[in-house]
């Protein structure tokens, strides 16, 4: 189950409608205490059809987790067409299995859909997404 | 003469971070030894203790698409790719690349 405040879950939200159609990225961050960090990424692809984060800027941001004692929790991005559900090439990409995998679709202006997998070996997982206050 | 030599050899080593998806291969551990004068060296030194880590990195003789090798805070793709030069010291850092459709 991925377990994310309401604040972290709106920001996250905001971040894929403001770079719709390009699809957005990010990463959460979680401390030791169970409060989630929500870090926007560049997406050097600018493209309505694939992301790829800076790989200077995820080495950054790993040192940075390391420093304050937090682990990666989520890996997230957005479908700007399509639903909110790992595509072929997501799964053929996806190297930590150790993280969630959010999506948000923005297909629709008007309906939210976020959604929380794990991909390991290949293999997707739904899970359910619980919005704390 | 002798010892210099040794000392020399002892301080070759550099560590090297792996990810928690290529750990299979190395027996669990997050972090292994090895040694090399460009990251090829490195790569082939590493696969005679942690087989199969090369092929998870390596494509034809290049780095793969979406693997990122970093030494101490720079990207290898900038640095030669897989002719990085290396030194004594360096801290390689392997992460999967972040990356999808």
């Amino acid at each position: 189950m991925l377990e994310i405040s309401r604040d972290a879950y709106d920001a996250v939200v905001a971040h894929a409608r403001r770079d719709h159609p390009d699809e957005a990225c990010g990463m959460l961050a979680r401390s030791g205490s169970g409060e989630v960090r929500v870090i926007e990424m560049m997406n050097t692809a600018r493209s309505p059809t694939f992301y790829e984060m800076d790989s200077l800027e995820v080495l950054r941001v790993m040192r940075e987790l390391d420093d304050r004692d937090e682990a990666l929790y989520a890996i997230y991005h957005s479908h700007t067409a399509t639903e909110a559900y790992p595509s072929r090439t997501d799964i053929s990409i996806a190297g930590y299995p150790e993280a969630h995998y959010v999506l948000v679709s923005t297909r629709s202006p008007d309906e939210v859909e976020f959604r929380s997998f794990r991909i390991v070996d290949g293999v997707v997982e739904e899970e359910p997404v619980s919005v704390g206050g | 003469m002798l010892a210099s030599t040794a000392t020399r050899g002892l301080a070759v080593a550099i560590e090297v971070r792996i990810p928690t998806i290529l750990r299979p291969h190395t027996g669990g551990e997050k972090s292994v030894e090895g040694k090399g004068e460009t990251l090829a060296d490195l790569l082939d030194d590493l696969e005679s203790r942690h087989g199969g880590l090369k092929a998870r990195l390596v494509t034809d003789g290049a780095l793969a698409r979406f693997v990122n090798v970093y030494v101490n805070d720079e990207d290898v793709r900038f640095m030669g790719g897989m002719q990085a030069p290396l030194k004594d010291g360096d801290s390689v850092t392997v992460l999967p690349a972040v990356a999808g459709g």
